[in-house]
């Protein structure tokens, strides 16, 4: 069996209900993604704030769709391939809640004819790619509602 | 006191993938704005050179690289790195110095060799760069943020891609006869949408190429340019280089994420905040402009600029499009040169080529593209705004007059 691990470390949960995981500054509550490195300062974003201490916050799992597009060219390095030749992979900005807009990649076996700006996604977890570690993973927006669906109702 | 300065001179390498070091392409340039300026290299006391990052040491040091290339004069040097915004920083720079009576006649210059396809990161394992995370875990290219751009017109404010397409043929047109453009050919809509799609919705004809090229300006004080006998010189009337403020709502590229907008979005957005710095700098407005030089990485960033410097309201821009109004001989010429569409980008050397560009209209003197302009001296445009953006929170808008 492979081991499966995030790709990037502390940025999101994992398991039945995956979370993006914010740090948020325990003196004003503004919230910043990606959370710095555990080791790094971490100086709160709010010019208004001089607070300079955080504590990891999950974000809402479902979000709004904010714009989208695709990569139909493989990017360069350090984009890792996983697909010879490459397989388009469809990318959303999505405004969650909270009050912030985050990228990702769309979940496999979705594309660009299933978004639209304000559509709602979900968070999942899904592989990116595999190295000697095994299979790393990522966070991924997939639709909630699939518009073909939507327009069938 | 004036916060205004004089362009003495302009001068550009054309663009193109010539291959050649960039500090040819500089020097060409340089040697041209002097040329243009009719004042001795011996004369100029401070040069600033615009950065470029990939190609090694001479290019961390550009203005020492520029300076040392004409012939040490024993001139101050100083070198301004701000991606896209690169050469109006670094215009700033010489401008703050000749207002504060320190200089009177600076040299700026920007050049760049660019490698072939996606503009990459640096190399190495660098887990806590933006720039190298987006690539790494997402396949984040530049076209996929103008192409996020793009989808939000086309969804929000009914965009087509025939729009876009619009964009690249009338920037084509204006290019024909720039002598120093990339790309001298006319580019039907069909062209366009038959182009492979690089990033939904975005074809490769809506995107800029990466470009070598160079430019160079000569700034003087309006106190220089009258005992030299420079008659009716463009004047620099404003440089806007604010930086965003939180929270900033719009994602911008290499960014995996907006800073947390609590209350909601802010009044203006960065790119807003640019341009309004620099009316506010000059005391005018976006009815006195003649001429727009824009940032059009993408066609559809045209359009955005248009709304970002007040031109017509958001949402707006493609009715000022399709009515011709952004066409040479329209209400409001935008991208005279022909643009990024018909240059390519040469990261350091490009907003100073906007700013030759804006100088030869001011002027008269756009063979082949000229602008007119009712308002203007002899009949030539008044006023021209440029404007830009680039990663980290840099961008620029300069407001030139005559």
């Amino acid at each position: 069996m492979t081991t499966s691990t995030p790709a990037v470390a502390g940025w999101f949960t994992t398991g039945d209900d995956p979370r993006l995981v914010a740090s948020r500054c325990t003196s004003c509550g503004t919230l910043a993604f990606p959370p710095p490195p555990p080791e790094a300062a971490s100086f709160c974003r709010n010019p208004a704030c001089d607070g300079d201490a955080h504590e990891p916050a999950e974000l809402s799992r479902v979000g709004r769709v904010w714009s989208y597009t695709d990569a139909q060219y493989q990017p360069p390095p350090p984009y890792v391939p996983t697909t010879d030749p490459f397989q388009p992979f469809a990318l959303a900005a999505v405004e969650l809640p909270e009050g912030l807009v985050v990228l990702g990649q769309v979940a496999d076996g979705y594309g660009v004819a299933d978004l639209a700006v304000g559509a709602e996604v979900e968070l999942v977890v899904e592989t990116l790619y595999t190295d000697d570690d095994g299979e790393r993973t990522i966070w991924r927006w997939k639709p909630v509602v699939e518009l073909g669906e939507e327009a069938d109702q | 006191m004036s916060k205004q300065v004089a362009v003495a001179g302009v001068g550009m390498h054309p663009w193109g993938k010539w291959g050649r070091p960039f500090v040819e392409y500089g020097v060409h340039a340089a040697r041209a704005a002097l040329a243009d300026s009719g004042i001795a290299w011996s004369d100029v006391d401070f040069v600033v050179g615009g950065e470029t990052v990939r190609n090694g040491y001479a290019g961390y040091v550009a203005g020492s690289t520029f300076a040392s290339a004409l012939g040490w004069n024993g001139a101050r040097i100083a070198t301004s790195y701000a991606a896209c915004a690169t050469g109006a920083q670094a215009l700033d720079t010489a401008r703050a110095r000749i207002l504060a009576g320190m200089s009177e006649v600076a040299l700026v210059v920007g050049a760049d060799t660019t490698p072939k396809g996606f503009l990459a990161p640096n190399a190495g394992e660098r887990w806590t760069d933006p720039d190298w995370l987006r690539f790494r875990l997402l396949g984040m290219t530049n076209p996929a943020y103008f192409a996020l751009y793009a989808r939000r017109r086309m969804d929000l404010y009914g965009a087509t891609s025939e729009d876009f397409a619009q964009v690249k043929v009338k920037n084509a047109r204006h290019g024909l006869e720039n002598p120093y453009a990339r790309y001298r050919k006319e580019v039907a809509v069909a062209d366009v949408l038959g182009s492979a799609i690089v990033s939904d919705p975005l074809h490769l004809l809506d995107i800029c190429a990466t470009s070598d090229g160079a430019a160079a300006v000569v700034l003087t004080s309006l106190d220089y340019a009258r005992r030299h006998g420079l008659a009716d010189p463009v004047r620099v009337e404003a440089i806007s280089t604010v930086t965003p403020t939180f929270p900033n709502a719009v994602i911008d590229m290499p960014l995996l994420a907006t800073d947390h907008a609590a209350d909601g979005a802010p009044e203006r957005t960065f790119k807003e905040s640019l341009a309004l710095a620099a009316y506010e700098e000059a005391g005018i407005g976006p009815d006195d402009v003649d001429v727009a030089e824009v940032y059009d990485l993408s066609t559809a960033l045209e359009l955005d600029w248009i709304e970002d410097l007040g031109l017509c309201k958001r949402g707006e821009a493609e009715v000022l499009l399709r009515a011709g109004d952004t066409t040479i001989g329209g209400r409001i010429p935008v991208n005279p040169s022909g643009g990024l569409a018909c240059f390519g980008e040469a990261v350091p050397a490009q907003a100073l080529a906007q700013v030759c560009e804006l100088t030869w209209q001011l002027r008269g003197q756009a063979t082949g593209r000229q602008v007119d302009g009712a308002r203007g001296r002899d009949g030539h445009p008044r006023v021209g705004i440029t404007a830009n953006q680039g990663l980290f929170g840099h961008g620029s808008s300069v407001l030139l007059a005559r």
